[in-house]
Order: structure tokens, then sequence, then C-alpha cells
């Protein structure tokens, strides 16, 4: 039981092999393949305009990166109220809340983000109280549009992830929590929130990595993320393999980060019997 | 009978779910040292009536005192009762230590965690001394060397004796047990209701339902026998089991045994 209990604490990706299990036959043989096709990937193919574009992909992938934090933050800040007010909302609110995840889930992402930036954007100008007021050099930028609808997107997709979650909470732990005289805040903040949350955690890494996925529609209202860098190289060396199997490789690369870190989190309370 | 040693009062407690009526007026007074049991049959209202001491349940008539301080209650404009100043619950509150049939431990946070979460974030104690005195508890119980494990890894027996040291953290003026053995594994049940034996002898005040009639005869000052919300007979242990005067609890007493 104890050691059972202090091996979950630790932090172990259990589902990835272990150093001597690579050194079977099969794998052996499918390593040395994996190999020669990277060898041939860098020698056969064109890589020689790689330098000239890193500090613009760099920039891209710093870009996309901000995107995906910023409004993966942003949306879920939403999200917990919006889930909330679901599960113990007044009838008008849980009426708004779901009419709004219904609307913006039921719509594709890049009808809404065009909705925003070619229509919305179109009108602000119209508007000299708009055109003189403090937010107008941000309004005239593309990025603003693409934050907002990503976070929008985020927000109701993570507000039926967090309704779930909050109604899975034990009904029991929440009234010992009240029958200790735990106010309603701190029951929400102590309790109920941060229970509902690691419920939520594997879901919310899944939905993490479709909203990094998402990011590249950006490109289409000329956000310049790393998609729109890599179709730029595209247009320029006339070149279609090499920048889009970079770019796979890069998107790889940040999915994996994503899942190893909210693993870390995962693990943190170790759930039993899953 | 004075009001200081007086540590639960209640008074004609009625509870209404819709049309069921499932408390039909039960008074009944714990000094400070009384240990009572609370016995009867499923759907006699035993847990209900306990749970509306804390207000867990609202009751829809009825006075409940807690050491002297009567809990201010409203209309709820539906024909029953609300608290008229939730702080007031909120603080009375703090002085009952509920244990609850199925534990009811928070799974988020380790078994020193869920010990200290209500001394520093309700009663606003430093976490140090939170700390000293959750550890203290948990030797008591049995878990020390459990303190850092989360809920899901113990048995219902070693939760039920952690909820037991979570509830004595808070320092309760009484102890309110909702049928704490009920989920437990029978050769469970022995570890919990000795460390319950344990606190009933150092003279706590609790009230308690169970189920355990041997237990309950052995660590009870009073025994209620409650059926269809009503109080059919009460009395020392001894009264209640050797000469049972109605014949509900005759028939009751029988049955268990």
């Amino acid at each position: 039981m104890t050691n059972e209990t202090t091996h979950a604490l630790a932090f172990t990706p259990e589902d990835l092999p272990k150093g001597e299990s690579f050194l079977k036959p099969h794998r052996i043989v499918l390593i040395l393949f994996a190999a020669a096709l990277i060898v041939a990937v860098a020698v056969l193919m064109r890589w020689d305009w790689l330098p000239r574009y890193l500090p613009r992909l760099g920039w891209g992938i710093l870009v996309s990166m901000v995107m995906l934090f910023s409004t993966s933050i942003l949306g879920f800040l939403l999200a917990v109220p919006l889930g909330l007010v679901q599960v113990t909302g007044p009838w008008y609110l849980k009426g708004l809340a779901r009419i709004f995840c219904t609307v913006i889930r039921g719509t594709p992402l890049l009808l809404q983000l065009w909705l925003l930036y070619y229509g919305l954007g179109s009108l602000f100008p119209q508007f000299p109280a708009i055109r003189h007021s403090f937010l107008w050099p941000y309004l005239r930028e593309a990025w603003p549009y693409g934050v907002a609808a990503l976070t929008i997107s985020f927000a109701a997709y993570e507000g039926e992830v967090m309704r779930g979650a909050f109604a899975g909470v034990p009904a029991g732990e929440l009234e010992a929590a009240r029958a200790y005289g735990m106010s309603r805040w701190t029951v929400f903040r102590r309790i109920w929130l941060p229970r509902a949350i690691h419920r939520a955690l594997p879901t919310l890494n899944g939905e993490t990595v479709l909203q990094l996925k998402s990011t590249p529609l950006v490109a289409t209202i000329t956000v310049v993320d790393v998609y729109a860098v890599i179709s730029k190289v595209r247009q320029e060396t006339f070149l279609t393999y090499e920048p889009l199997l970079l770019l796979a490789l890069i998107y790889l690369c940040l999915t994996g980060i994503l899942v190893i870190a909210f693993r870390y989190f995962e693990n943190r309370i170790p759930t039993r019997g899953v | 009978m004075t009001s200081t040693a007086q540590a639960i009062a209640v008074t004609d407690l009625h509870k209404r779910f819709g049309p069921l009526e499932v408390l039909k007026g039960v008074s009944l007074t714990a000094r400070q040292g009384d240990v009572i049991a609370i016995i009867g049959g499923s759907g006699s209202g035993k847990s209900t009536f306990l749970r509306c001491i804390n207000m867990l349940e609202l009751p829809s008539a009825g006075r409940v005192s807690v050491h002297g301080e009567e809990i201010r209650m409203k209309s709820d404009g539906h024909g029953g009762l609300m608290p008229a100043d939730r702080k007031q619950v909120q603080r009375i509150r703090t002085q009952l230590g509920m244990v609850f049939q199925n534990f009811n431990l928070w799974q988020h946070m380790t078994i020193l965690q869920n010990v200290i979460e209500v001394p520093v974030h309700v009663l606003g104690k430093s976490k140090a001394e939170a700390i000293e005195t959750a550890e203290t508890l948990l030797r008591r119980v049995g878990l020390y060397d459990k303190r850092d494990a989360y809920p899901a890894f113990l048995s219902g027996g070693q939760q039920q004796r952690a909820a037991i040291a979570r509830a004595l953290a808070i320092q309760p003026l009484v102890m309110l047990f909702d049928e704490p053995t009920s989920a437990l594994d029978p050769e469970l049940v022995g570890e919990v209701l000795s460390v319950i034996g344990d606190l009933a002898r150092e003279k706590r005040t609790m009230i308690l339902v169970t189920h355990e009639m041997k237990f309950a005869r052995d660590v009870a000052n009073h025994i209620v026998f409650l059926h269809n919300g009503v109080i059919e007979e009460q009395g020392s242990p001894e009264a209640i089991f050797g000469a049972p005067r109605s014949e509900r609890l005759k028939k009751f007493i029988s049955s268990i045994h």
C-alpha cells in the first residue's frame, strides 16, 4: 500500500517504454528504418533555405505559443463561470450559458473568426467614438480578433467540460465542507473548484492540444504565426514538402511538451484504479 | 438545567419532504458529557434529525440551540424555514464535528491537508499550529504514517478514522456521528468503533446515529428510539435494552438480535 502510494506520487511517465525494452529485435529494425528515413529526408531534400528563415520561424513559433496560452487561459477563466452557472445558476443564466455554448460549438471556428474580423472589424471604423478611443490602435490590428475568436471558442468547449466536472464532484464532499462552517465562497475556492479541475485535467489536456491546432486559422486574418511563416517559405522557395514536414515536426514537438506538462499536473494528485 | 451545561437543545422539530412528514415533533436535549445514541429502523428519521441539528437539512418547524444559542430562522416562503443569518449558522457549525456515513474526505487533499483544512481556512489558525494539532490527532487514531497519503489509497476504516480526526481538529463542542460504520466492511467496523468508544469514555459530548446496538449499549448514557418520526421511547441503555416498554421497541430489538 505504502509503496503503491509513493510510486504514484512520483512523476513517472508509465506509458513510455523503458530503456532496455528498446533492444528487442523488431524494435531495432524499426529504429534503423526511422533513422534511415530521417537521414534520407535530411540529405535528399533541400534544407538550404532554413538558416535564412530561422529568425522568422522562431518569431512565428512564439506568436503561436502566445496565441495558444493567452486564449487557453482567458478561455478557461470564462469557462469556469460558464460551467458553474449551468450547474447551480438561476434559470436565465443557465439558459444564456447553454445558448452560448451551443451556438459557439455548433458553428465553425473559421466562420467565427471571419465574422469577428471582417464583420465587426469593418464596422468599428464607422464609429468615431471607437476610432478615437484608446482601444483603436489595437482594434486596427488583426491579432485581437484572433485572440477573441480563439478565446470564445475555448470558453464554449471548456464551459461544457467544466459543467460536467462541477456536477461530478461528489455531493458528500461539498456537504462536509458546509458542515464544518465553510462559507459558499470558501467551499467553491477550496473544495469545489480544485476538485473539478482535477477531474477535468485529462480532458483539458486533449482540448488544449486541439486549441494548439486551431491557432493556424489566425493566419487567414493576416496574423503571422508559425503556419503563416511556413506559407511564406513555400511561396518564396517554391518548395512544398520540406516546409510542411518541418511544420508538422514543430506542431508535434509543441504537442509533446503540452502533454508532458499536463501529465505532470495530473500526477501531482494520484488517482486510484484508473 | 443551566444553559451552559446544555450542549444541544432541539425543541419540537418537524421535517417535511413534500407531502411526507419525516419528523413529527422531536425534542432532545444533550448536556455536556452526554453520549446519546439514536436508534431506529430505516426511514425512522434518525439521520434526518441529526442533519437538522447543523442545518444540513432545514427543519420545517421547531427550534435548535447550540450551547444556549438559538439558531435564528425565518420563513422560506414555501411553508418551511431557512436560517435568518447565514453567518450565524456557519459559526455554529464550527462547534459541531460531523462524521458521515461515507466519510466524505476531500479526495484532492492528503489526509493531513484534510485535517488542517478547516482550522486554517475557516477558523484562521496558523498552519504550523494546525499541523501540530493534526499530527497529534492522527497519532491518536493511528494514521500518523498515512498523513501524506490521499484518501483513495486508504481502506474504509482508515478513511473513517481520518474523518474523525478531521472532525476533532475543529475542537467541537459536540460530535455528530451519522451511521459512521454503515458503509464499512464488517472486519473494519471494530477499529472505527474503538476510536469512537475512546472519545465517549473521555466524556466528549456526542450524538450518534447507529445500527450497532451492542456498541450503543456500551458507550451511550442515553438511548433514543425513533419510530416514524417520533420518539417512541427513550432512557438509559439498561432500560431500553433490558426492559423495553413499547411493542415497537421490543419488536425492533428482537429483529436486530
